[in-house]
């Protein structure tokens, strides 16, 4: 099959690449990047573990192709920490306990990162539905919600810090 | 540190971040990066990418499978069927319950989605291409997906392989399809219990099959290095040494030359502890072209091929006086094994902990029959976040005491007060011959309802019922046998449960320990570390723990059916030698549900 040239920014960085028209972006991430923090968890769009954020959405990266990203701008898991440190988001996660075996985390985070941009103060309710296409088979949900919940108010003081510090 | 042995235990901990102290998750700094290992990360040079081509029939004849599209597409570097395998003698591969599985197909398939052909790639695209390009021709057999539809006289014959074996290695078989029958208890007894009875009642309880279905799938990557005669596998596996003992037998590769490593496993639940065709495949494979093969499963295969838990299809009943004292417990189980007797049973018994089924009951007689039933299912059986068996035990028991307490107009709570094993009678022998070593059931009981304002609850119900509101209060107390252990009961191939914990402490006071369980989720890297600081005196942060490498990690029998906390956990204490402090032992907290 003919390959198709991409060029899109990931995490910052231009890429450029061939690819077969087919690929689906989370085999381009995964195997031609070595970005394997997010993960295929069922190749059908239900879980969510492969979710990136695409020009300013949220995107399950097994069921588009990475052409289909041609020109976009990507954000992955990999992308969050910066030389500073971790993300709040990431920071919650590990303080609330809203993970277990880690496999849905990087989808959960970067889901959670999109959400609290859509909605910076978001209900339990608005969590729970935000969150209804990242499945997670070991936590029951509990500390996740918290987490973000606690990742919601850590951002929201750090931008009201900055936003003072500008005043 | 020398002020340590002047501390309270609480300031002990504290200071070396032990047993009872609330610390974060040593894994999940790496978790929330993206930068876990899971076997799909792996990337290996030359590595290759195998895939199947499945039934689409629950149970049909292969006429004849035609591979030779497959083969002539670019990229693709074998085709296996059942034919390529016999020679090898690896066609069948032994299960962990005495039975036999077929890798690939042998002139016949017994359940949707088996194993017929393993196609090995350049990449999975080409793969799934080829895949596409095989043709199976079948003849479609009538399928049995009901235990007991498969037990009728004149059902069509499943296991054509077991022809004349009348005998499997849990006693008789008294029909085709039958696998097993397990008796414990005392028959007569219960049999006069119940004709001697004031009150009896039974119940058709049907526990339905369900699927662990962790989120990440199974997967391995075999690698044989031919010159040096050694095979690698990395896998999901919850019992990483036991795989390595089964490949060994299955290939004769000499077990010291097997080298097996299941890195971070993305949950896991019973699903990964055994071994499923797709390591078989890519382990010939990877012998055959000498360089490494992945395997993955989609979430279809997943979920339609690799091991399930329950499908119990139990009839209770009990026999009872009046007022509600019970005097007998009978019960019989049609087993839905599938297609395959696989369950990863760590017990010595066919149907694991069942016959833990009196639960918290002082049941004088009791008796308990299992039947094992083939059907045209995918294998598998196993322990679904708990420990084997014993979910379907605790749902009959709890069920049937509730059907009582219907009968007899009783309230569920109060007929389970009644005939709770009394306190002074521990330790106590159950009718189904375990012993249970002490409990308080009652004040448990007591506490539970005062917690939740039980009284309180039932008024409310009372005031709904009586405007035409519908309110349910639902009440359940079981008493779990947890940890695969001891050995007289349990074990696995032939090997009895147990763990192992080495530990090293370098010269300047850090400390390594290697165990052979594997955390899926359940953050071993955390507790054991702490478990280890309260023995040894090492803080914690100072130990590191390491799992899943059989080079390295001493001989255990893997993270399933709710071992860890119980024996393995008492690896690193016993490990520790269980110096530094004198007093009781605090058990170890479980927070985690299994991941």
């Amino acid at each position: 099959m003919a390959k198709q040239h991409i060029k899109l920014n990931v995490n910052g960085k231009t890429i450029e690449a061939l690819v077969e028209p087919r690929m689906l972006l989370i085999h381009f991430l995964r195997e031609e990047m070595g970005l394997t923090g997010a993960h295929i968890g069922c190749e059908t769009s239900h879980c969510g573990a492969c979710t990136v954020d695409l020009d300013g959405r949220s995107v399950k990266s097994c069921t588009l192709f990475a052409v289909q990203a041609d020109g976009g701008e990507v954000l992955t898991v990999e992308g969050m920490a910066t030389a500073t440190g971790l993300h709040p988001i990431q920071e919650a996660f590990i303080e609330h306990h809203g993970l277990q075996c880690g496999f849905c985390t990087p989808g959960m985070i970067m889901r959670t990162y999109r959400l609290l941009q859509e909605n910076a103060d978001p209900s339990e309710a608005e969590i729970r539905t935000g969150l209804a296409g990242n499945l997670c088979r070991c936590t029951g949900y509990q500390n996740i919600v918290k987490a973000v919940r606690h990742a919601a108010d850590r951002l929201k003081s750090t931008s009201s810090e900055a936003t003072e510090a500008a005043e | 540190m020398a002020e340590i042995a002047t501390m309270t235990q609480e300031e002990r901990e504290a200071t070396l971040g032990g047993i009872g102290c609330a610390r974060k998750r040593k894994e999940d700094i790496r978790f929330v990066q993206g930068k876990g290992n899971y076997v799909d990360d792996l990337k290996l040079p030359g590595m290759l990418f195998g895939d199947f081509v499945r039934s689409q029939y629950g149970h049909a004849r292969i006429r004849s499978i035609d591979t030779s599209k497959a083969k002539a597409l670019p990229g693709v570097r074998a085709v296996l069927t059942a034919e390529d395998l016999k020679p090898l003698n690896l066609h069948y591969m032994p299960t962990l319950a005495g039975d036999v599985q077929a890798v690939l197909a042998d002139g016949k398939v017994l359940f949707q989605n088996q194993e017929i052909v393993f196609v090995v790639a350049d990449d999975r695209y080409i793969a799934a291409d080829a895949v596409e390009l095989i043709e199976v021709d079948y003849e479609e057999l009538p399928a049995l997906n009901d235990p007991t539809a498969a037990l009728a006289h004149g059902a069509p014959v499943l296991r054509e392989d077991l022809e004349g074996k009348t005998t499997g290695v849990h006693g008789a078989r008294k029909h085709h399809n039958h696998v097993f029958t397990w008796e414990v208890g005392d028959k007569e007894a219960t049999e006069r219990a119940f004709a001697e009875a004031e009150v009896t009642v039974k119940e058709k309880i049907v526990y339905q099959r369900v699927h662990p279905c962790p989120l990440e799938t199974c997967a391995c990557v075999a690698s044989m290095d031919k010159i040096k005669g050694e095979l690698t596998v990395w896998g999901t596996f919850q019992a990483p040494h036991v795989v390595r003992t089964v490949a060994s037998l299955l290939s004769g590769i000499p077990e010291a030359k097997i080298h097996v490593i299941a890195p971070d496993i993305g949950g896991g639940f019973g699903n990964k502890v055994g071994v499923y065709p797709g390591y078989v495949c890519a382990i010939v494979a990877s012998i055959v072209l000498g360089v490494p093969v992945k395997w993955v499963e989609d979430r279809i295969e997943n979920l339609s091929a690799t091991a399930f838990a329950r499908d119990y299809h139990m009839t209770g009943e009990l026999a009872a006086t009046r007022d509600g004292r019970i005097t007998g417990l009978r019960v019989h189980v049609l087993a839905d094994h599938g297609a395959f007797d696989a369950c990863a049973d760590p017990t010595k018994y066919p149907a694991g902990f069942f016959s833990a089924v009196t639960g918290s009951y002082d049941i004088p007689t009791a008796y308990v029959a299992v039947d094992g039933v083939y059907t045209n299912k995918a294998p598998g059986g196993v322990a679904y976040r708990c420990s084997f068996r014993i979910t379907e035990a605790a749902y009959l028991i709890e069920r049937i005491v509730d059907v009582l307490a219907h009968k007899l107009e009783i309230d569920p709570a109060e007929l389970r007060l009644k005939n709770f094993i009394p306190t002074e009678k521990f330790p106590y022998q159950s009718a189904l011959g375990w012993e249970y070593d002490s409990g308080d059931y009652p004040t448990a009981m007591r506490k539970a309802m005062a917690a939740v304002g039980y009284e309180a609850l039932r008024r409310e119900q009372a005031e709904k019922r009586a405007r035409g509101e519908l309110m349910g209060i639902g009440v359940a107390f079981f008493t779990e046998i947890v940890g695969a252990g001891p050995t007289r009961n349990c074990d696995i191939l032939g090997v009895g449960m147990f763990d192992s914990c080495e530990i090293r402490v370098h010269p300047t006071g850090s400390a390594i320990a290697r165990l052979g369980t594997k955390s899926q989720g359940q953050a071993h890297e955390t507790t054991y570390a702490q478990i280890l600081a309260t023995e040894i005196g090492i803080p914690s942060e100072l130990i590191q723990i390491e799992e899943g490498n059989t080079d390295t990690a001493p001989y255990g029998l893997g993270t399933y059916g709710s071992p860890p906390p119980p024996p393995p956990p008492a690896a690193p204490a016993r490990g520790g030698g269980g110096g530094g402090r004198g007093g009781p032992r605090r058990p170890p907290r479980r927070d985690d549900q299994p991941g």
